[in-house]
Parts: C-alpha cells; structure tokens; sequence
C-alpha cells in the first residue's frame, strides 16, 4: 500500500507542525493580580494565535441605575443624547456635553475588517452628533430639565475647556474657540480655529484638552494611530503625545511625548500641574499593559511605542531605540491593565470627607481580556498631591452579574456643588451622582 | 497536441488493461493550482521584504496575498476531493496530492492569523509558515500535474 504509507509520511510530517502552532497559539490566562499603583507586577508579554476578545453585550437600563457609594444619589440627567464623550460644568452650572464619534482609518488588512464587526458590537449603534449639548439646571434642583444644542456642524467633538469668556473645543481635526458669556445657551456663531490637529486616518482619535492655570496655554491630547505601529511609522509623526498650545496664537510644541492615547486631561488644583490618564498597548495578555493616570512632566517620554513602564521593551516595534527607551519615565500610578480610562477629574471637600482628595477615573471597559475590567468609574485617593492608596470603587453596576453591559462611562466632571458628572456612551446618557447635601 | 484522444501505456498504472486518458489536468483546476502557487509564493516574497526592511507594507501584501491563495488553494482541495471520490484511477498520487493541498491549506490558514499579530510579533513566525505553505503549494500542484486524469469516449 503504497498510497496509505505516503499519507502517514506526511501526517507525520505536518501534524507535530500543525500542533506546535496550535499550543503555541493558546490563550493566555487572566491572572487576578491587582495591578494598582506605582510599581505593578508586570508579567511576560504573551499573545495566542488569537486575540483574546471579551466584547460588551449591550442591554437596556430599564429599572436599573448604576451603584454610587452610600449617601450618593445617581440620576439620569440627560438620555437619549448621540454618543456623549465628554463634559464640562459651567461657572453657571450648567453642562455642556461633546457629542460624537470620529475616526477614519482605512481597512489596511483583513484583520481591520474582522475586528471592526467584533468590535462594534459592543458600543452605541446611534450616529454621533457632532454637537455640543447644553444642560440647564433652571431651579437648582439638579435635575436639569432644560436642553439646548449650543454648537453642531463640529467634527466629532471631545476635550472641552472654558478659560474666562472662550470656549475651546478640540474636534478630532482641530482646536476651535467660542465666545462663550454667562448663561448663554447657544453659541453665537461658528467658531474660529485656534490650530489644526493631527488627524491623517485617527485610528484614536479622541482629542483631549484642558487648560492651564492662569489660562495661557492650552494641552491636548493626541493619539496614536495604531496598537503598537502595525500602520507603519510615518502615521505616527505627531501622534502620541500630549501638545502645548498657546492659547493666544496657536502655536504649539509637544509637551510630552510617547504617551499612547492621553484620553483625558486635567489640572490639578493647587499645583497647577497638568495630570493625564492614557490607555496603553494591546495584545500581549491579559495583564499588560496597565493603562495609568500620571503628572505629565515637561519634554517627558513615556515610552509609547519602544517601551512600556519605563524600559520594558515592546519587541514588537522595529527598528529599536535604545537611547529613547532609556529616557523613558515610568508612570505614577497604574490602574490595571484594559481598563480603558476615558475620563478623569480632581475631586474637592464637597464629594464628602471619604472622597475630598483623589481624582474620579472613568473606566469604558475592556475588549482584549477574558476577565472584564473597567466599566466602573473610580476613585483614586490623594494625600500630599499624590495618589496615596488603591483605587475604590465610585460608581459601579455598569456591567451586570448577568454579564450584560448597560452602560460605558467616559468623561467625569465635578459639579463644584458636591457631584460628579459622568457621560456613558453606550446607553447615551449622562448621570449625575450627588452627595447627600449635609 | 492533437484534439484525438490518446493512449497511454500502462506504465502508471500497470494493473490495469491500457485506456485512454482525456488530458492531464482540467485547465481550470491546473490554473486554480497555478494561481496558488503564485499567491503563495508572492506572499513569502512579501514577508521576505519586511523582514529584510521592516517596512509594513510588504506585511499588509502578504496578508492580502495569503487570502487570495487561500480562495483558489480553497477552490483546488475541493477538485481535488471529488476527483479522489469520483476516480478510482492512481488514488495514490491523487491522495498525495490532496493531502498536500489540504496541508497547505490550514499552514495557510494558521499563517493568516500570524500575520494578524500587530507589527513585528509575527516574525520570524509569519516568514516560516509563508516558506512551508509555499513548498507545500508547489509540491501539491508538482503531484496533481503529473498525475493523468482519465477521460476518453
């Protein structure tokens, strides 16, 4: 039988090659290592044959809200908005909301298109708004019962910031002003452009912003536009970092660099220092790379994409630099890996005595871990200026023990009144959860 | 060649009586062969060009590439099974070179999904199974074009 003899021949040729690839390719285990704070236990890099994908299963609110710690109450302010990202609470009062979704970047291989449908299953199928919304608080109960459109026509809008009468707004294209007056409602005209932001493809293309202290300049934050350069490096030339722009001219310089996606900026009060939290690399495991909430540090190099945490080299990325990765800052405080912050905000003494000093971060949640994490938002204590202890849970319930999701926070905001604001993309509302007025 | 069908002797199959044979291969199964050899290989030249110069472009062909070849790799193990079903002629070298093509076929599909790992995490892997899935090609089209199909009136 010459026939069945060539057949085993080549079974045993193929078949060891066939299953070395198959056990090669397995998936990682999720560990349970709580990866908090400044020096998290970083494991080997690893990736199986495939990711690993764990996409939200979205489902309605219904008779259920999200679960704030004892003495907050959580009310739905405003539903029904066209993808809310983030927001900023008025001298006033008032809220304004950036609506919208951006993004191009091109189906580059068949991977892009697979994911793409993977992906989308677990966010909003509404269409974003490309506006601004403006939430009035007439009677100051804090239900917000007035609704207005203060700008559209925007191009999917995200980082806010007021700094005396002008509103800057940083579309995913440009950075654009307002007037803005008291008590206005709706912007009088289209607004000016300030400067034009990178955004050749935008595979992360959320634009944070904040302003400085005394309001000169302002900091927006710039995404990569990859995972880790598998678009090549030419569409990462002034992605990744974390600008300066003064305010006055448009002129601007990168503040901080090799900072992977900066989704949300903040000024801490007091010291005036710019803080961040940013999403770090994927699939390689579940634990890593931790997303973080860092000071930013004047011409400092995060790593993004030589390095992560300091000097852990990322193999991925070639050629090498081994003199930048040698420069690179390891960041202040990790918040576990995957978590995907989208928002954070500086607390103050009218949250409570338990929550005075921290920031609130917003966690939209993960995609590449068996084990979800994120969909909460969180509250990282301070003392001293600094992050003092591991994170609480601050408002929580978003994925249920049904393992339905029903809600992804974004943008918080603090309501100098005592609440924080938080957006939520996926059931497209803004809650605000008040504490008990003493 | 003249369109009279031929009789070849029975030197490869000489168990049986002599009888006449149609062609060699349908020219639509030689060129779905063809064409996955041509993919195949292009594909390894591409992985070739990236790891040589790190630039990602060759990696995104050779994605592209592998998907075209497994289409028509795809097309030509499915002709190969019904004609290992339907011809009890020379089942060995029709066996063979099934067994080839199937092989060539899941290396494809496995080098497919190393190539989707991000950048460089698919080297040197992604260069390995492109070579592997290349000769196997080669060597399923090599056995299927010198196998005689029978045919005849």
């Amino acid at each position: 039988m010459k026939t069945a003899k060539a057949i085993s021949v080549l079974a045993l040729l193929v078949a060891p090659v066939i299953a070395a690839l198959v056990v090669w390719g397995a998936a990682a285990q999720d560990s349970d290592v709580a990866q908090y704070g400044p020096d998290p236990k970083l494991p080997q890099p690893y990736r199986g044959l495939l990711p690993t994908m764990k996409i939200a299963d979205p489902a309605a609110w219904g008779d259920r809200r999200p679960q704030a710690p004892e003495g907050f109450t959580v009310t739905a302010i405003a539903t029904g908005l066209k993808i809310p990202r983030q927001t900023l609470v008025l001298p006033n009062g008032d809220i304004l909301v950036a609506e919208g979704r951006g993004g191009d970047d091109p189906m580059l291989i068949p991977k892009d298109f697979i994911a793409g449908i993977i992906k989308a299953a677990g966010v909003t199928h509404v269409a974003g708004g490309n506006r601004l919304t403006l939430l009035h608080d007439k009677d100051g109960d804090g239900s917000y019962k007035e609704q207005t459109v203060f700008a559209e026509h925007l191009n999917a809008p995200y980082g806010l910031a007021l700094v005396g009468n002008q509103l800057y707004v940083a579309n995913q294209d440009a950075l654009v002003r307002f007037d803005y007056r008291d008590g206005q409602t709706r912007a009088e005209g289209p607004p000016v452009k300030v400067t034009d932001l990178p955004s050749h493809m935008n595979h992360h293309w959320t634009k944070a912003l904040t302003a400085s202290a005394d309001g000169r300049f302002l900091y927006v934050g710039i995404g990569s536009n990859s995972n880790i350069t598998e678009r090549g490096m030419l569409a990462e030339v002034d992605r990744a970092q974390i600008w300066e722009v003064d305010a006055r001219t448009g002129a601007h310089r990168p503040y901080a660099t090799g900072t992977r996606n900066p989704t949300a900026l903040t000024i801490q009060p007091g010291t005036g220092r710019l803080w961040a939290v940013a999403n770090e690399r994927d699939e390689i495991g579940p634990d890593l790379v931790p997303d973080y909430l860092t000071s930013v540090k004047d011409g400092g190099f995060y790593g993004w994409p030589y390095s992560y945490w300091g000097q852990n080299v990322d193999t991925r990325v070639q050629p090498q630099d081994p003199k930048l990765v040698a420069s690179a800052i390891r960041p202040d405080y990790s918040l576990g890996s995957h978590v995907a912050a989208l928002g954070v905000a500086f607390s103050a003494p009218a949250m409570g005595a338990k929550f005075a000093d921290g920031v609130f971060v917003g966690e939209h949640g993960s995609w590449n871990r068996q084990t979800p994490a994120g969909y909460k938002v969180v509250f990282v204590p301070f003392s001293g200026g600094r992050p003092s202890g591991p994170p609480m849970d601050f408002l929580s319930g978003f994925m249920g023990e049904d393992g339905k999701t029903r809600g992804r926070p974004v943008g918080v905001s603090l309501d100098g009144r005592g609440a924080l604001i938080v957006a939520d993309d996926l059931s497209n509302t803004v809650w605000r959860v008040a504490a008990a007025r003493p | 060649m003249s369109s009279s069908a031929q009789v070849v002797s029975s030197s490869l199959s000489s168990s049986l009586p002599p009888r006449l044979y149609r062609r060699w291969l349908h020219p639509l199964h030689g060129m779905l062969l063809g064409a996955a050899n041509a993919f195949f290989i292009s594909a390894l030249l591409c992985d070739w060009g990236y790891f040589a110069s790190h630039e990602i472009q060759w990696k995104n062909f050779a994605c592209w590439l592998i998907i075209g070849g497994l289409l028509v790799c795809g097309c030509a193990l499915l002709w190969a099974l019904v004609d290992l079903v339907r011809i009890d002629l020379d089942r060995g070298r029709r066996a063979i070179a099934f067994v080839l093509l199937l092989a060539a076929f899941v290396l494809g599909v496995i080098g497919e999904l190393v190539h989707a790992k991000d950048a460089w995490a698919s080297m040197p892997e992604a260069l390995i199974v492109s070579a592997i899935v290349a000769v196997l090609a080669i060597a399923a089209t090599t056995v299927g074009f010198s196998t005689p199909w029978p045919g005849g009136r």
